[in-house]
């Protein structure tokens, strides 16, 4: 596996399964009674994060210390970077620290990149979300997600293959959205993009995933057997994207109506946090069909797969 | 007075091989087999092309107020390493170039620094601001006689604002130069919107942000019977544009920059802030469309916008960079890829984009004047068959430069500025002319 995880389309078909496939026995891990394993004992891991995300920190944060790694919390928010430090001199500050590892969450598309591609820090790089760019852990614990709602047991070694996943709300702003069609066509998948045209990109001709606008539509015609919510943020309410909330609930919200159209096996995904009555109901929320909290757990095994990838290798080289 | 230069066997734009004399700021003599008077420099410029001194339209030279970034004197000693003689400052200074004191300032620094001709650009509206006209007049009146007005780095987007402006400078010869970008349509605006903006997920600066804008202004110039030049031209729909307002008889002109000409929207995947450019990097076919309409014509001229930043303005993440590259240096080696080695087009083409057709625009007499006798010795000479590695290190003082590490073609060898070689063998003079030179 290379140093780094920036981008989901970094992965290979291989390398995206192995990662799946480690996150099975990860997971094994974290239903024993002692979920702790000394695979990253004096490694130090920062998880730097420049934008509030409370569910990403705490679910990389108890990854890493399943792993046994030491973790630093380094939050923009009360740090000097709100005084006006830059990206560079608390990368150099991380640096001079010793950190083998940084998670990185910015508001900017491509922060992650640049810190990888710098040379003002050694250690990989983890790209926790950039701006409206990408999400890649995400994207693997949807991708795990689902091959386990799929699989089950005879997941490992499975990829996505013929799996039709219709990703629905605000695509344009979304970096779950990129990250998942990277890696979900990466794996066989077959992704839908459903949006009101004003939350699709201008010309969405390099995603790998055809277009929609109308929901019910897809869901008749393509009868997908993933159905991916994402969130609406706040910011969009209000700048002509769509009329009211409410018009776009009814339009592109996913409802016990809609629940009821879809196949026996389908599943309703979200990234969370959910805005309940918006673009998701209560209803499909807590469905048996409904795996936001899966998504949750998994997520913690998916990034112990993820650290356990990037950093382990280097452990052994240094033997 | 300067002591008497002699060109040997210099080739001229038209492909004729010269001698040519200078004696004082003056082109005194242009014939083959000249003998060199004595206390006279010889210069052998066997396989060397000469040309009139290059005019920049668009120049950030920074001062006075970001200093750290670029003076008048470092601009121009780049200006000087890239053939150019004259330079036009654009006006988003701190303070802005909005009053007489102000241009005059810069003026003067130029006379100091005595490595070209700077002209300064005047904001069209006080501060930038786009909501009250400059006292233009009053610009014009100074002792900077500005003729070119912009509030470059902002559109004048009031429409009514602009009708006047371009009346107003009716009653001087002016002409204002308008930054095209409709600010409600690029907020935010990261990079140009299209499939690598969509994939990298950086807000989009459309390209009917700047068209809608040069097509409202090719009317309000028609409507009132005035100039209007147009910057920094980025799309094939500005090029159509333009194409059809001149053929309307509008008395548009218009403007495309080196790295329009050669980058394109592919390079932001790197994220790497030395291509944030506003307007942006744009596709491909914008850039072949730009190529088309600088060899057709419709584009007019190459100006720089050279746009000096300081390392910590580009070694950032991409939102929080400064927009801006430098060009002045590596502005002619790009004309000469375009026009020349592209086999489409000649030397007497790339003397028009580079020096004729910008002093006719600003109105500067003394500038992109022939090279024949009487005319006022600004010739720039080439080594067309050079091929450059371009380097971070120039004589600018900031090395946001996106060319480093590409291969061009061509380099300056000599500037001769009024009678005074600022650049000679390639090597700066390391001092400006000065008032007895």
């Amino acid at each position: 596996m290379t140093k780094h995880l920036l981008s989901a389309g970094d992965l290979s078909r291989e390398q995206a399964i192995e990662i799946l496939d480690i996150a099975e026995g990860m997971s094994n891990v974290n239903d024993r009674e002692i979920k702790k394993l000394p695979t990253l004992r004096g490694k130090t891991v920062v998880n730097l994060f420049f934008e509030d995300s409370t569910r990403t920190r705490i679910s990389f944060e108890v990854a890493e210390k399943r792993l046994s790694a030491d973790v630093i919390n380094f939050s923009a928010k009360g740090s000097s970077v709100s005084k006006g430090e830059s990206l560079k001199d608390t990368a150099q500050t991380l640096e001079a620290i010793g950190a083998d590892a940084v998670v990185i969450r910015h508001s900017a598309s491509g922060a992650a990149n640049v810190l990888a591609h710098s040379n003002w820090i050694q250690g990989s790089i983890i790209n926790a979300g950039d701006g409206t760019h990408e999400h890649p852990t995400q994207a693997l614990l949807d991708a795990f997600t689902m091959r386990k709602r799929i699989h089950g047991a005879q997941s490992p070694g499975k990829a996505l293959d013929g799996v039709k996943v219709a990703i629905v709300g605000d695509i344009l702003h979304s970096r779950v959205a990129r990250s998942n069609q990277l890696l979900l066509s990466t794996l066989g998948a077959e992704v839908h993009f459903v949006a009101p045209p004003t939350l699709l990109p201008q010309n969405a001709s390099g995603f790998k995933a055809a277009l929609h606008y109308n929901l019910d539509e897809m869901l008749a015609t393509e009868k997908p057997d993933v159905v991916m919510m994402l969130r609406l943020q706040a910011e969009r309410m209000n700048a002509s994207y769509f009329p009211t909330e409410r018009e776009y609930a009814r339009i592109w919200g996913f409802n016990a109506g809609r629940l009821g159209a879809l196949k026996d096996s389908a599943i309703v995904m979200h990234p969370g946090p959910m805005n309940r009555g918006l673009e998701i109901d209560a209803v499909t929320a807590d469905s048996p069909r409904s795996t936001v909290l899966e998504q949750v757990t998994n997520g913690v095994s998916i990034r112990m797969a993820v650290l356990y990838s990037l950093l382990s290798g280097e452990r052994s080289a240094d033997v | 007075m300067s002591k008497q230069i002699l060109l040997k066997n210099a080739q001229l734009a038209s492909g004729e091989v010269t001698d040519i004399l200078v004696a004082g700021d003056r082109i005194v003599e242009v014939a083959t087999a000249i003998t060199a008077p004595s206390e006279t420099e010889v210069l052998d410029c066997t396989g060397l092309v000469a040309l009139p001194g290059f005019v920049d339209l668009h120049t950030h030279l920074r001062e006075p107020g970001f200093e750290q970034s670029e003076t008048v004197l470092t601009g121009t000693q780049a200006a000087a390493m890239g053939g150019y003689t004259a330079v036009h400052a654009m006006a988003n200074t701190m303070p802005v170039a909005d009053t007489a004191g102000v241009v005059e300032q810069i003026a003067g620094l130029g006379i100091e620094a005595g490595y070209a001709d700077v002209y300064p650009i005047g904001a069209v509206t006080v501060g930038l601001e786009g909501k009250q006209m400059a006292e233009l007049g009053a610009m014009a009146n100074s002792k900077a006689k500005v003729r070119v007005f912009s509030d470059d780095g902002k559109c004048v987007h009031d429409p009514v604002l602009m009708r006047r402006a371009l009346e107003y400078v009716k009653a001087f010869g002016g002409v204002i130069a308008q930054h095209a970008q409709d600010p409600r349509l690029t907020e935010g605006a990261q990079m140009n919107e299209g499939k690598v903006s969509a994939e990298l997920g950086l807000t989009g600066w459309p390209s009917v942000a700047e068209e809608s804008i040069i097509a409202r202004d090719v009317l309000l110039a028609e409507h009132v019977d005035s100039r209007v030049h147009i910057c920094h031209l980025s799309t094939r729909g500005s090029v159509e544009i333009v194409k059809w307002a001149k053929a309307r008889g509008i008395r548009v002109t218009a403007e495309v920059t080196p790295h329009h000409l050669i980058l394109d929207d592919e390079l932001v995947r790197s994220y790497d802030a030395v291509y944030k450019v506003n307007p942006p990097l744009r596709t491909q076919d914008d850039v072949l469309a730009l190529r088309e309409a600088l060899i057709d014509g419709t584009i007019d001229i190459i100006g720089t916008d050279h746009a000096p930043h300081p390392i910590e303005a580009k070694d950032c993440e991409w939102n929080a960079a400064a927009f801006g590259m430098l060009g002045l240096e590596t502005a002619a080696s790009i004309a000469q890829l375009v026009l020349i080695e592209s086999g489409k087009s000649d030397w007497n083409r790339l003397v028009e984009v580079l020096a004729t057709k910008p002093a006719q625009i600003a109105g500067d007499a003394e500038n992109g004047q022939p090279i024949a006798v009487g005319s006022i010795a600004n010739i720039t000479v080439i080594d067309p068959k050079a091929n450059r590695t371009v380097v971070a290190e120039s004589a600018s003082r900031s090395i946001n430069n996106p060319y480093v590490g590409m291969q061009l073609p061509g380099r300056v060898i000599h500037t001769i500025y009024r009678g005074y070689q600022t650049v000679k063998n390639g090597e700066l003079a390391s001092r400006g002319r000065g008032r007895n030179d």
